[in-house]
């Protein structure tokens, strides 16, 4: 500090930095994060984040548990996009099992969960709209979200935790109300997402509060071990659709989005960029869904009795039935030992499974990736030397789910 | 191209016969080394030009409490996002003594995982910059994803069943 300024007494407030506690139930957190941020004026010095305020020892409890009983617990990962964290599950528990699945089920699945990305991606560029002061947008999708919700409440009778599928397929066949419902929104929703880009996409004030704001450059982004659209938008086209197709991603035409500066604004129109890219897939799935005429539509699940509950009136009527059903509910089928690891392009990114069986009736072990937990550390980094508003932005763009994070 | 034969190929001439177990469940190669190694592995499969593995996917720790001397098993996931091939590699050390190096100066993203990895299986990774609890409390004194761990209250009455026991 030069002489001609007035000589201030020893630790009054200019001279000190201001610690803010950021949550843990702050309102523009959405979520329960804790950020303890050293402030010198309105800039970040530094941000120390505490996480776990929601762990629930799902990996414990997954120890535990019949292979099918650890569905309802992917539900609760990252519950914006749940039917893709369950089909994940299945998915790993069908590589481990070695079960084929009928090419219709594939695509029935991918429908799901091209759905539960637009509305993951929906969520999160809508609350980057909310805080950077912007309410119109959210509440204008949020009815399309609900539309998505109907859909999955028509294929399985839930909508947010939503436990879809089994491992093999679906619990029953898609209904007629379903695919209206889907053809209700292939039609509607392209006009939405226009207008919903029209409010924010040029908007200068969007604009001026998200370029530049938390960019993160590709070489940082791989080290922290960041994947999906915030990965992508810093120019890194790594997409495990395309890497490893799973529920044969490789037959579909689209593309992957990427940016160029990791910041906000590239995360935003990446996660648009996407939605426009779901739902090119999810219209060829449809397409190819309804090819399958007579028998072959009504195949909704691969052959694999050991996780299938047999006909209900066979149960009452058959021995044979009956034990099959008694085993199935009380998780006494015997696992195949193996190790194994798989992972699914999930809404935040690469979601991860890794499993380790024993031959018994539970894993051995399960560890979830979850893309949320470790990107979040990258958080510091991405905030240091903004200001605190710019900080509330990134959070929110990064799309952070508590329950992904704590597991 | 890279497959698993020239990525084990690679290793045994730079490692010899200290890199051993070579498995390839359900197709991706798995191996081990000794613990005091891992950094060099990780360094040798990230620095070489060919094999490139510079994308730590994930990090975890495993218990078999009936490995007498290796009870811990150190797990690392690892991704060459180029040529799209991955590997596993595990170290394993005893539960007296469970020192490993820490994978934080090569990646940064194993900060977390290494803290989550200690937080669960009490796991002392050295050179850690801030090696504490993440996910737990931290006034907790006991490493909950250890196999002697009980999922539930071992006194708890209400719940026994004589049918099925618990």
């Amino acid at each position: 500090m030069s002489d001609h300024h007035i000589k201030l007494p020893e630790g009054s407030i200019e001279k000190q930095t201001t610690t803010l506690n950021l949550g843990p139930t702050h309102p523009a957190t959405h979520g329960v994060f804790q950020n303890i941020l050293e402030l010198d004026g309105e800039r970040i010095i530094s941000a120390e984040q505490t996480v776990g305020y929601i762990h629930r020892a799902f990996e414990k409890i997954a120890e535990h548990r019949p292979l099918y009983q650890i569905t309802p617990l992917t539900d609760r990962l990252n519950y914006c996009s749940a039917p893709i964290n369950n089909m994940g599950w299945h998915l790993t528990c069908e590589k481990l099992l070695g079960v084929k699945t009928p090419k219709r089920v594939d695509y029935l699945r991918i429908i799901i969960m091209e759905l539960a990305r637009i509305s993951d991606h929906l969520i999160c560029n809508s609350i980057v709209g909310v805080d950077t002061g912007a309410y119109t947008g959210f509440l204008y999708v949020m009815q399309y979200r609900e539309l998505i919700y109907e859909i999955y409440e028509e294929v399985c009778g839930s909508r947010l935790t939503t436990n879809i599928g089994r491992i093999g397929g679906f619990e029953r066949n898609f209904t007629n109300t379903a695919f209206e419902k889907l053809e209700k929104f292939l039609n509607e929703y392209p006009k939405v997402l226009k207008e919903f880009e029209n409010l924010f996409t040029r908007n200068r004030i969007f604009m001026e509060r998200t370029i530049g704001v938390g960019p993160i450059g590709a070489e940082r982004a791989l080290n922290y071990g960041f994947t999906g659209p915030n990965l992508r938008a810093a120019g890194v086209d790594y997409d495990v659709r395309v890497h490893s197709p799973y529920s044969s991603y490789e037959d579909f035409e689209f593309e992957i989005p990427v940016g160029s500066t990791g910041d906000c604004y590239d995360r935003y129109l990446v996660r648009n960029g996407e939605m426009w890219q779901s739902l090119r897939i999810i219209e060829q799935a449809y397409r190819k869904v309804k090819e399958f005429k007579g028998k072959e539509a009504e195949i909704f699940h691969a052959d694999v009795p050991e996780y299938y509950l047999p006909e209900k009136k066979d149960v009452y009527t058959k021995m044979e039935a009956l034990i099959w059903h008694f085993k199935i509910v009380m998780g006494e089928v015997d696992i195949p030992p193996g190790e194994i690891y798989f992972s699914v392009e999930g809404g935040n990114g690469e979601l991860g499974y890794y499993l380790i069986t024993d031959g018994g009736r539970t894993p051995y072990r399960l560890h979830f990736r979850r893309p949320c937990f470790i990107y979040y550390q990258a958080y510091e980094e991405l905030t240091k030397g903004s200001m605190l508003s710019d900080a509330i932005i990134t959070m929110s763009s990064l799309n952070l789910i508590a329950g992904e994070m704590d597991a | 191209m890279l497959t698993n034969d020239t990525i084990k190929q690679q290793l045994i001439e730079k490692f010899g016969d200290q890199v051993q177990q070579f498995q390839e469940p359900y197709g991706m190669l798995t191996f081990e080394a000794p613990k005091d190694l891992n950094l060099k592995v990780l360094q040798f499969l990230y620095d070489d030009e060919t094999l490139a593995f510079r994308f730590l996917t994930d990090l975890q720790a495993v218990h078999y409490p009936d490995n007498k001397g290796r009870e811990l098993a150190v797990v690392y996931h690892l991704h060459n996002l180029t040529a799209n091939v991955r590997i596993r590699f595990k170290v394993f050390t005893e539960i007296e003594k469970p020192d490993v190096y820490s994978a934080t100066a090569l990646f940064s993203g194993a900060n977390w995982m290494e803290r989550e990895t200690y937080d669960f299986y009490g796991i002392n990774f050295i050179g850690h910059p801030n090696l504490k609890r993440i996910l737990n409390v931290d006034e907790m004194d006991y490493y909950p994803m250890r196999k002697e761990f009980p999922l539930e209250e071992q006194t708890r009455v209400d719940k026994d069943d004589d049918m099925f026991g618990r």
